[in-house]
């Protein structure tokens, strides 16, 4: 089971060079044979967590979900997909047509990359390479200009409103979140993914003092890029009826709820593969199934935080990033260089206190600053203006 | 073994057939009946007033140059990263020294409440 999806790759590039294709066009094959099976993986994946959202939604409301189409609902998804197809293509009269169409076809597609740089198990990184990492983060930055032209095509108030603010959001939770990660870099002296996996072993970055914090971080930041509940100010329902993809209707809507969920899904195969130990755990069980099963465990908590938490406000969520995660990333990388030189000399104790300590104190000093301005705000002091 | 770059151009250009498909499909399979009143600008029933393509607060030009300067920072960290364990001690003060002026800027920005949304 192990290696059931490297053995079918490769014993399917064997027989078509048994049925005599060129040796020259296999590489292409086998990147083909790749790229094909995740481009069916992650769209299925997004259909299953849509499913596995709303059922655990509606426990936490008391209710059943979905649970008419199939057994437990479970093609529901798919009567959704097949409705969505069936709707009329609006395009306001006034909206920007080629942006109105662009937008919606092209916001898949950085999400879809983002699969290609996580190990979905033990040598199975899609593209692996030394910088996968940095990818990944370059795709995930690439989001926001997309949603601001989709925001921007319809010319509608709420969907200009709605995508700038994404665009805010999707860059001020990008820098906490990268810093976080750099600690990990510092820790696994790689960018590779696989790499990271590999030098976490059993001793998963989550259990050091710095990590627990860095990924506490991240997976705040991951929730935020995704715009996911309590951080879905682009979406705010109250406020912009339903922000940047207001005027999207049918299966230009779905394009933009795919990228959302299997951005969201890619976010966390990436902490799990930086904090959590990626594909290593039982040896009984397939790394891919161990992989995909830590990911779903954190998509778990996405989804308890969408039952749980009310929507923040769009100063407190800004201030949130600026003032307090991004400060306090910078915080876990110096953690972490005390934690690993502490180590090398031997000082046990002291590689576990001296991070343990700047970062409480710093988490303390930082919220106390931070709570003070959320609730009398940051005024100038005196009459002097700040510009 | 394909090489990486070869994967990420054919999965590029999978996901880019799969986003125009999925944007053109409803026009040739879904319902048109287009009307006036259904192709204006969706604002809650309320007849739209002002032109929404028109300047927009100076405030995400603020976050836009903070993002900037912050993230290439991170951008500067990654390399650093990768060699701090040769690096020791001295590479790792001197990273702290460059991490203390960007956070000389960091507090500017704070201070000018730049940072701010209202």
């Amino acid at each position: 089971m192990e290696r059931l999806f490297i053995e079918l790759k490769s014993s399917l590039i064997d027989l078509a060079a048994w049925f005599g294709v060129p040796a020259g066009w296999l590489p292409l094959l086998s990147a083909f044979l790749s790229a094909a099976t995740i481009m069916a993986a992650a769209p299925v994946i997004m259909m299953y967590q849509t499913w596995f959202e709303r059922k655990v939604v509606g426990r936490f409301q008391d209710r059943y979900g979905p649970n008419r189409v199939g057994p437990f609902g479970l093609f529901q998804p798919i009567a959704d997909g097949v409705k969505a197809l069936q709707k009329e293509d609006l395009v306001p009269a006034k909206a920007d047509k080629l942006l109105h169409f662009l937008a919606p076809a092209l916001v898949v597609v950085p999400t879809f990359m983002l699969f290609l740089f996580v190990p979905w198990g033990r040598g199975m990184v899609a593209a692996d390479i030394d910088t996968g990492l940095l990818f990944f983060f370059a795709f995930a930055g690439l989001q926001a200009p997309i949603i601001v032209t989709a925001g921007w095509a319809p010319r509608n108030k709420f969907s200009v409103l709605g995508g700038l603010r994404a665009a805010a959001q999707v860059l001020s939770y990008g820098v906490p979140m990268a810093i976080s990660a750099v600690a990990v870099v510092m820790a696994a002296g790689s960018l590779s993914s696989s790499a990271i996996v590999e030098a976490q072993g059993d001793n998963w970055f989550i259990l050091t003092p710095w990590g627990a914090f860095a990924f506490v971080i991240f997976f705040v930041c991951v929730v935020a890029e995704t715009k996911r509940t309590p951080f879905d100010m682009p979406e705010a329902e109250s406020e912009l009826v339903a922000g940047f993809h207001t005027e999207y209707s049918g299966l230009k809507f779905a394009l933009f709820f795919m990228a959302e969920y299997m951005g969201s899904f890619a976010a966390c195969m990436l902490a799990t593969t930086l904090f959590l130990g990626g594909w290593s755990g039982p040896e009984f069980l397939p790394s891919w199934a161990i992989f995909m099963a830590k990911s779903g465990v954190l998509f778990f908590v996405m989804v308890w935080f969408r039952g749980t938490l009310p929507r923040l406000r769009i100063d407190q969520m800004l201030g949130l990033a600026w003032k307090f995660l991004f400060p306090l990333s910078l915080v876990t990388m110096v953690a972490e260089g005390l934690w690993y030189f502490l180590r090398t000399d031997g000082r046990m104790a002291g590689a576990i206190l001296w991070p343990l300590a700047i970062l409480a104190v710093s988490y303390w000093i930082l919220s106390v600053v931070m709570m003070r301005e959320f609730v009398r705000g940051n005024k100038p002091r005196g009459k002097q203006d700040a510009w | 073994m394909p090489t990486p770059i070869l994967v990420i151009l054919v999965f590029g250009a999978m996901a880019v057939v799969f986003g125009m498909v999925g944007a053109l499909l409803p026009r040739f399979v879904g319902p048109r009946t287009p009307g006036k009143e259904k192709e204006r600008a969706y604002e809650c029933g309320v007849v739209e007033s002002g032109d929404p393509w028109s300047a927009s607060r100076v405030q995400f030009y603020f976050f836009a140059l903070i993002f900037l300067v912050f993230d290439v920072e991170a951008l500067f960290l990654f390399p650093w990263a990768v060699i701090f364990k040769d690096a020791g001690w001295l590479g790792f003060w001197e990273m702290l020294v460059f991490l203390g002026v960007l956070a000389l800027g960091w507090g500017f920005a704070w201070r000018t409440r730049s940072l701010e949304w209202e």
